[in-house]
């Protein structure tokens, strides 16, 4: 009877070796892809709304300042969506009578809430506040992109955890004058680099170690 | 003689199917999405189906008492008050002015004369604030306006709050006097700039 392996095979079992390490090393690199891609972290994703709400129209058209709409941004951890009531300031006048509005009317007149779905959505152990980040200078744009050329609100960035450390190892990169935080497009007046230093010295932002220990975000 | 070889591909088995296991299991998703309400999510338990309620009508935080009536209502005895009911400083103007350019331009527009972007877009003509009548008004009357609405337009009392209302209604005034001034209350020494630059544009 003859051999079962020949005797190359010697060679294959000692090179399977590496190609066990080799697939070791593509299925973590296929986890990590996975991780940070837009399916999981369901960035750059369209969702349904029960009103087409633009606010490509309402921020880059007409101009409306964020806070019109997002009351509470500035003081507290939630940005606040608006009551129906705010689309009815201008809609009890404009496009009265448009089908796109009849649901925004039909809440106001039976004074049941919109069901608007969440586009951004962090974990219930990550405690995120708006307040502290808009009055240290940090913009809109920053973390939503520009709102003012979405038609549809997306979500621009991952959300994950090393999203966020990033900035706060370093937050000189991104801040701005405070009376800016709500500008679409802005364009520092001097060289971020000089800029940001200052700023975080004015606005008294937090240190390394205070931004990047776990408790800050996980309470 | 010893059998060890012939055991171990058993434990092994076992022991990468119970590492599977493990790892698996902690794929759960319960700490995402904790058993409790995040602000505005809906809600079963309630008819109208808002997990964010609202206090029931009448009730007072405590040291929240709105006994002020000239604070909270602009009026005092059904009269509207002539005087802010607290000291009016510059950075409060300023503030006045940052809250004024995000709540009133969209319709007022910057310069307060009733032709902000929605109204170009086809709301009723806003009012200007530089008519003899609404010059002649006194502060509590444009805090009533903001507070309660007039006419076609709505109330703002949920989207502004107490302090930042008298805030506009302070910069609503700075503004209808700075288009009612005489050249004479400019000093002199800055008059030059008057015809370099259009108060329009200035003011942004
Ligand atoms: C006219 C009112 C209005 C204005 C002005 C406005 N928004 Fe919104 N915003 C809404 C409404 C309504 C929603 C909920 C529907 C949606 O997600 O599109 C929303 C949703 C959002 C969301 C997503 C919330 C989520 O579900 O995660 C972000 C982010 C946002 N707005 C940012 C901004 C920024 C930044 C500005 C200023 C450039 C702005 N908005 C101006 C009304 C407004
Ligand atoms: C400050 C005034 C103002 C407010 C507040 C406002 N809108 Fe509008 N909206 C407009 C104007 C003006 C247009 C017309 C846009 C145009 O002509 O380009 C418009 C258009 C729309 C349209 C038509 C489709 C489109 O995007 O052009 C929808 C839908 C709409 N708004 C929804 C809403 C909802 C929902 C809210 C409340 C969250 C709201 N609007 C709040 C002024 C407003
Ligand atoms: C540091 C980054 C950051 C900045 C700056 C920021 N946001 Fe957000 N925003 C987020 C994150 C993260 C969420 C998701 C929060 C959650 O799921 O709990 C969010 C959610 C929202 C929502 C949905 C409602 C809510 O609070 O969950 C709105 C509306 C919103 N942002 C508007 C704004 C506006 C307007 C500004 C500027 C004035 C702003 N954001 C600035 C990161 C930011
Ligand atoms: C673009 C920059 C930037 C990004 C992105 C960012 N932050 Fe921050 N964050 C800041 C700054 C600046 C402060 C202010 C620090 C201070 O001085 O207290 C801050 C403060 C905070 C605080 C309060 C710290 C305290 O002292 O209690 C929390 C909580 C926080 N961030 C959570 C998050 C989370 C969660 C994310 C990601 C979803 C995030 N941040 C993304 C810049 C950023
Ligand atoms: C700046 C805010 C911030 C800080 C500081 C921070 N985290 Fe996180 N962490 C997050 C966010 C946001 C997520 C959610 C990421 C996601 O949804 O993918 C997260 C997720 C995690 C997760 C993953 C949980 C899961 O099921 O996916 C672990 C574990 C974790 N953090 C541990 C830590 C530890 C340990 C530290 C301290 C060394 C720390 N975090 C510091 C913001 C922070
Ligand atoms: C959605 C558009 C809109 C916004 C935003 C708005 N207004 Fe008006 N306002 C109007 C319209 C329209 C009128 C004219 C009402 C009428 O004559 O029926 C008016 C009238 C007025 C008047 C005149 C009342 C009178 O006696 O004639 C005052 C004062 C006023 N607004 C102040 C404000 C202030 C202060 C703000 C900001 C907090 C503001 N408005 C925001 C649309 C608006």
């Amino acid at each position: 009877m003859s051999q079962v392996f020949p005797k190359s095979a010697n060679a294959w079992s000692k090179a399977s070796v590496l190609a066990i390490v080799f697939v070791l090393l593509s299925v973590g690199w296929m986890v990590l892809t996975i991780q940070r891609s837009d399916y999981v972290t369901t960035a750059n994703q369209f969702i349904e709304q029960p009103v087409q709400f633009s606010h490509q129209h309402h921020s880059g058209g007409i101009g409306i300042d964020c806070r019109y709409c997002h009351t509470s941004v500035e003081v507290s951890p939630s940005a606040g969506i608006p009551p129906t009531k705010t689309c009815i300031n201008c809609h009890s006048q404009i496009w009265a009578t448009s089908p796109y509005l009849e649901p925004v009317r039909a809440s106001f007149r039976d004074d049941k809430p919109l069901k608007w779905v969440k586009v951004h959505d962090l974990p219930d152990f990550v405690y995120f506040n708006h307040g502290i980040h808009v009055t240290k200078g940090v913009g809109c744009e920053t973390c939503h992109g520009r709102v003012d050329k979405m038609p549809l609100m997306i979500q621009k960035v991952s959300l994950q955890m090393e999203w966020c450390l990033d900035c706060h190892r370093d937050p000189s990169r991104y801040v701005r004058p405070r009376d800016q935080v709500t500008t679409m497009g802005y364009q520092p007046a001097m060289a971020q680099a000089e800029l940001g230093p200052r700023l975080v010295k004015e606005y008294k932002i937090a240190g390394l170690e205070h931004m990047t220990s776990c408790s800050v975000c996980h309470r | 003689m010893t059998n060890k070889p012939a055991t171990r591909g058993p434990a092994v088995t076992f022991a990468l199917l119970a590492a599977a296991t493990l790892l698996f299991a902690g794929c759960r998703q319960d700490m995402h999405d904790a058993p409790r309400y995040e602000a505005y999510e809906a809600s079963t338990s309630f008819a109208d189906g808002r997990a964010s309620r609202t206090a029931p009508v009448g009730t007072v935080a405590r040291g929240w008492l709105r006994d002020d009536e000239a604070l909270y209502t602009g009026k005092v005895a059904g009269q509207t008050v002539e005087q802010f009911p607290f000291a009016i400083t510059h950075a409060d103007l300023q503030r006045g002015q940052q809250r004024f350019n995000i709540y009133c331009t969209p319709c007022h527009g910057q310069l307060g004369d009733g032709n902000g972007m929605v109204v170009q877009r086809g709301l009723r003509q806003a009012a200007s604030y530089h008519q003899d009548r609404l010059r002649q008004e006194k502060v509590g009357y444009f805090y009533d306006v903001i507070t309660n609405g007039f006419g076609a337009m709505q109330g703002y009392a949920e989207q502004v709050p107490v302090r930042d209302r008298w805030l506009i209604v302070a910069y609503l005034r700075a503004l209808q006097l700075s288009q009612h001034a005489p050249v004479s209350d400019v000093p002199a020494d800055r008059r030059a700039e008057l015809d370099a630059a259009p108060a329009a544009t200035e003011r942004h």
